[in-house]
């Protein structure tokens, strides 16, 4: 078959393999101002972004603050209202989904959050807070509730005792756990994290993605994982998005986009990454200025402003087509200059 | 011996907090040297003391804070005794330091071209006039654009990246023989991490100072520094060059470290992972303060490191130093290490501890 140039990559989505398939999403922040608090103008947090999640893998969003990865997950969870664009999950429009089908949604889609601190009610011991979830949803008898309770607990590799507890006995890395724990309890099918270890030591961090990983071989959860860290989105995911100013920039599954990146914005950001090794030399590509507000993204493609091969007449005028440029396997990328063969 | 020339060495320093929860031993006993011309990587988790070891260099923790004993020697000069007139001086003239949130330290009512060119004006006894020209040019070395209209404006008109190229354009105003970064790009985006790293290299270059680097990331440390030393709940655990560090860690909490960060490019299925947590530093034991979570101890069936406090002693060459069990012996103890490298330790000893028989 041949490339298929200028079709967001929903358009092969495969209800089969596919749990989630998310089009032309957009979600635009209203700014007021004034007397009258009218809006003066729209942050563009994420600006027509589209991709699909495959059952049963970790998909990774990268991107530095601000670019819109964080406003994306909760947008595909319905936390946050979609300014335009579709969310399907299972094949169903999330958007049309009525109260029962929603609330069945609801237990399929869950979400762990960055700052274990703040996402713990302090007054619940965390037994309670782990079954919420389950109460708000009427599951289960009390007793079948302690039951997966203790299941849930065990599984993130904390004691029954721990139910009895309340969150400020507990250190940074076990309450992301019992965050963990609180999204399991519920079975769900889907686990946005977000940037789920980067408020915890670096001593830390690995005992929770060692988890998430062995939890997902167990259940067979899908994630979606939003982070900033290279290096930490390379050891946990399957494919990778590349975020930058509210649009997607390149996507392709993890050996292709580590191995191979093509995006000038990538190709930056992964040189930019210092490695833990003394001896390797490489050649780093220093991006100009600093990353331009989101309420004014320069027209044309928004990464033109910084990037080192940009072309003048062209990037600064029209907005790149995010196409699918790989041969054998998908690789998109949202650039006008590099990219028409595979390798360039 | 090989004489080195070191700027700065600190003995055996110790800095509590008097709490309502007891003493915290924040920095409890750190041996430390940085060479002349080298850039010196700090690394640790949160909270094992970085800042207030460095903070207590320069004198500048608070109560309930307090240096409780040790020595701090900059080029040749004892800074714990010196009286106050003159630690000011040392403070603004020879050794600079730079902090992880460049836009809090910054003062939020001064333009910021004012803010550097005040710096020249206390210290080089610039007039005002002079000093605000000094100061632009020293905002366009540190790779500010449109330097002249940028000191116009105050802080919280910058991003965060333009705000600590500001706050090194200050700390190098004054061309400091010692630079102390405190987490330098810890709160940046790494595209801006990689601009401002460059420009510490290229400035070091240049100017020829010396430079102290503390951080929690080891790829980091890999990329500026010449020497590292690791530190774990207060004290310094291993010291060696950064090849050394990375090729024959020989602490295990250095060894585990460096195990459980994914690295760029380097899949793994599973990461290693250290058990449990930070230790907090209330009323530490007389033992070693990674024994709760070390492998190594269980693996080897070691009792003398909850026992005994271990020391930091060369292991092989001279300019290596651990603090572990596994390479010193104890003869007080009669304890023989597996490692050993027949290097001895003389441990502070509880009137408890009984030498096992020999
Ligand atoms: N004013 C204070 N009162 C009580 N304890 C304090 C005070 N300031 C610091 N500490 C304690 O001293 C210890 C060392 O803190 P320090 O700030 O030096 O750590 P750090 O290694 O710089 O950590 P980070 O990586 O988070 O910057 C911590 O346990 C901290 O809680
Ligand atoms: S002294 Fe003992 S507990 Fe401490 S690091 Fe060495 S082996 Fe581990
Ligand atoms: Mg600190």
């Amino acid at each position: 078959m041949e490339a298929t140039v200028s079709q967001a990559p929903t358009t092969q989505s495969d209800s089969q393999r596919d749990l989630l398939v998310v089009k032309h999403l957009k979600k635009y922040f209203p700014v007021r101002g004034g007397l009258l608090k009218r809006v003066v103008a729209q942050v563009k947090a994420v600006d027509d972004i589209s991709f699909t999640i495959r059952k049963g893998e970790t998909f990774g969003l990268v991107g530095e603050s601000g670019c819109g990865k964080t406003t994306a997950g909760r947008t595909i969870l319905r936390l946050i209202e979609p300014t335009a664009g579709q969310v399907f999950f299972e094949g169903k429009d999330i958007a049309k989904a009525k109260a029962g089908e929603m609330k069945r949604l609801r237990r399929d889609m869950q979400i762990i959050f960055q700052d274990p601190y703040s996402s713990l009610d302090p007054r619940m011991v965390i037994g309670e807070s782990i079954a919420e979830g389950l109460v708000a949803h009427g599951i289960g008898t009390a007793r079948e509730r302690e039951q997966t309770v203790l299941r849930v607990l065990r599984d993130v590799g904390l004691h029954p005792e721990h139910a009895r507890r309340y969150p400020h006995e507990f250190s940074g890395g076990q309450r992301q756990r019992i965050g963990i724990a609180r999204a399991l309890a519920l079975r769900p099918k889907f686990i946005v994290c977000d940037e789920p270890v980067s408020a915890l030591d670096v001593s830390i961090q690995s005992q929770v993605l060692n988890i998430l990983r062995s939890l997902q071989r167990q259940y067979g959860l899908t994630y979606m994982f939003v982070a900033h860290n290279l290096s930490v989105v390379e050891h946990i995911s399957d494919r990778v998005g590349v975020m930058y100013l509210g649009k997607m920039m390149e996507l392709a599954d993890r050996e292709e986009m580590y191995s191979n990146p093509l995006h000038p914005y990538t190709k930056a950001l992964m040189s930019a990454i210092p490695i833990p090794d003394p001896n390797l030399k490489r050649e780093r590509i220093i991006l100009k200025g600093d990353v331009p507000s989101p309420l004014r993204p320069p027209p044309g493609c928004v990464f033109h402003t910084r990037c080192p091969i940009a072309q003048k007449g062209l990037c600064d005028k029209e907005i790149p087509a995010f196409r699918n440029v790989g041969q054998t396997r998908e690789h998109w990328i949202a650039c006008h200059l590099v990219g028409d063969k595979e390798g360039n | 011996m090989e004489t080195v020339d070191n700027i700065l060495e600190i003995h055996n320093l110790k800095t509590y907090f008097f709490t309502e929860d007891g003493e915290v031993h924040a920095v409890d006993g750190v041996d430390l040297e940085v060479r002349r011309g080298e850039t010196l990587g700090v690394v640790g988790e949160s909270g094992c003391g970085k800042s207030v070891t460095f903070m207590s260099v320069l004198r500048l923790v608070g109560m309930p804070g307090r240096i409780v004993e040790g020595n701090v020697v900059f080029n040749g000069q004892s800074l714990l005794e010196l009286p106050e007139s003159e630690m000011v001086q040392i403070r603004g003239n020879k050794i600079a330091m730079i902090f992880q949130q460049p836009i809090s330290s910054l003062n939020p009512v001064f333009k910021v071209g004012d803010q550097v060119a005040e710096v020249f004006e206390t210290h080089q006894g610039l007039n005002h006039e002079q000093a605000v020209q000094r100061a632009v040019e020293m905002l366009a070395q540190v790779g500010i654009p449109d330097a002249k209209r940028r000191a116009e404006s105050y802080p919280h008109e910058m991003s965060g990246g333009m705000a600590q190229r500001v706050m090194i354009a200050m700390g190098l105003a004054m061309t400091p023989e010692l630079l102390i970064a405190d987490e330098p790009t810890t709160a940046l985006d790494v595209t801006i991490q990689a601009q401002i790293l460059d420009l510490m290299r290229a400035l070091k270059e240049r100017i020829g100072m010396s430079i102290v680097f503390i951080t929690h990331d080891l790829g980091v440390v890999a990329e500026m520094a010449d020497h590292v030393a690791v530190m774990y709940a207060g004290q310094i655990v291993e010291y060696t060059d950064v090849g050394t560090i990375f090729r024959e860690p020989k602490m295990p909490y250095t060894q585990g470290l460096l195990g459980s960060i994914p690295v760029l490019g380097v899949i793994k299925d599973e990461l290693d992972s250290i058990p449990g947590t930070v230790p907090n530093l209330v009323d530490p034991p007389n033992a070693c303060r990674f024994a709760p979570r070390c492998r190594a101890r269980v693996e080897h069936g070691l009792t003398i490191c909850e026992q005994a406090e271990p020391q930091l002693l060369p292991v092989g060459s001279t300019t290596h130093k651990v603090r572990c069990w596994l390479y010193h012996d104890c003869p007080s103890l009669n304890y023989v290490a597996p490692h050993s490298t027949g290097i001895a330790a003389e441990p502070r000893l509880e009137p408890s501890a009984t030498p096992a028989r020999a």
